[in-house]
């Protein structure tokens, strides 16, 4: 009686921790299912939404100009962001507001990338903490999941922000 | 000859199962729990304080990856995002900083960084180079040197002499 219930107890220890192992690695490795928050990506991504993002191209370092991506906040280890991948290392950068007349441009740093929103009024992003370092980012987000109705691949920058 | 061909099946299914089983089991630990690493470079490799150790007070953050030889605090280079380099903490978030060859002279912190050094001023490209680093890019902190064995020992918190984060009120004075 003893010795079943602790080959049963044994049993179901090892198979949550194969699970949990296999689970981990499809998370860290493949890609994971992210609700989205705050007002930074719109109208791209809105407050809300599911999106899927996968953790392939970040490994392999295929991380293009124009992929919306998570990172962590440089300044949270905590705190993931949402944004879009505006320069990668080495590309010329706009840092003044479009109205400004006198342009004042910045160069990214090795090993950085440019971050910033979609909505350029209302996100704290690169423009305000400067180039962030590339092994901070988590994932590209390739799918829009929920809701229904925009289901699939994301939409192009509205910002023409990418040269 | 049947009897062979449901041996063989059976083995491939041992074999599937158990390559399942330690497969993801492996890389789970290495990410979450501990790894072992080389050191390589010269950036580590103080003449006076050989085999001493990491500072870190925010162990919230931090697994504790067991290290090969003498590893302090490993982190993915801001630079090259494919490399590791490992450094000592010399400030956590908010502490003022007197720097050696950085553009400031005194730094603060700022939220969610660290200032790390290498042990051997001079040989080693640390935050005097490119400032302060995030947090977010930290891998773990070295708890143990394994190889060679006569140096087998854990790896003990300390800040080097004359470094390490100023006082506010020597600050503010």
């Amino acid at each position: 009686m003893f010795r079943r219930v602790l080959g049963t107890t044994l049993g179901f220890v090892g198979y949550t921790i194969q699970y949990g192992c296999i689970a981990h690695c499809a998370f860290e490795y493949i890609g994971e299912f992210v609700i989205c928050s705050g007002p930074s990506m719109e109208p791209t991504i809105v407050n809300r939404d599911i999106v899927f993002s996968e953790r392939m191209s970040r490994h392999l370092c295929k991380i293009q100009k124009g992929d919306v991506i998570i990172a962590k906040s440089p300044f949270d280890p905590k705190l993931n962001i949402c944004k879009r991948v505006i320069g990668l290392e080495g590309d010329k950068i706009c840092t003044s507001a479009p109205s400004d007349v006198f342009k004042t441009h910045t160069y990214v740093p090795k090993g950085h990338v440019w971050l910033e929103g979609d909505n350029l009024r209302n996100s704290t992003d690169s423009r305000s903490y400067g180039p962030v370092p590339y092994a901070l980012i988590r994932g590209r987000i390739c799918l829009k999941l929920w809701p229904l109705h925009s289901f699939g691949t994301l939409s192009e920058s509205p910002t023409r922000r990418i040269i | 000859m049947a009897q062979r061909a449901t041996a063989g099946r059976r083995y491939l299914r041992a074999f599937v199962s158990g390559f399942f089983i330690a497969v993801p089991v492996t890389v789970t630990v290495l990410d979450r729990f501990a790894y072992l690493a080389r050191v390589e470079g010269a950036s580590m490799q103080p003449p006076n304080l050989h085999p001493s150790g990491a500072t870190n007070e925010s162990h919230d953050l931090l697994v504790f990856p067991v290290c090969f030889m003498y590893v302090y605090c490993p982190l993915r280079s801001p630079r090259n995002p494919q490399q590791k380099i490992i450094k000592r903490v010399i400030g956590l978030e908010g502490d003022f900083i007197r720097t050696l060859s950085y553009k400031n002279r005194y730094v603060r912190v700022p939220d969610g960084h660290f200032w790390i050094e290498g042990d051997h001023h001079g040989h080693s490209l640390d935050s005097n180079s490119f400032g302060p680093v995030s947090v977010g890019l930290l891998h773990g902190r070295a708890s143990h040197i394994i190889w060679p064995p006569n140096r087998w020992q854990r790896i003990r918190a300390s800040l080097p002499a004359n470094r390490g984060p100023l006082d506010t009120e020597e600050d503010e004075g």
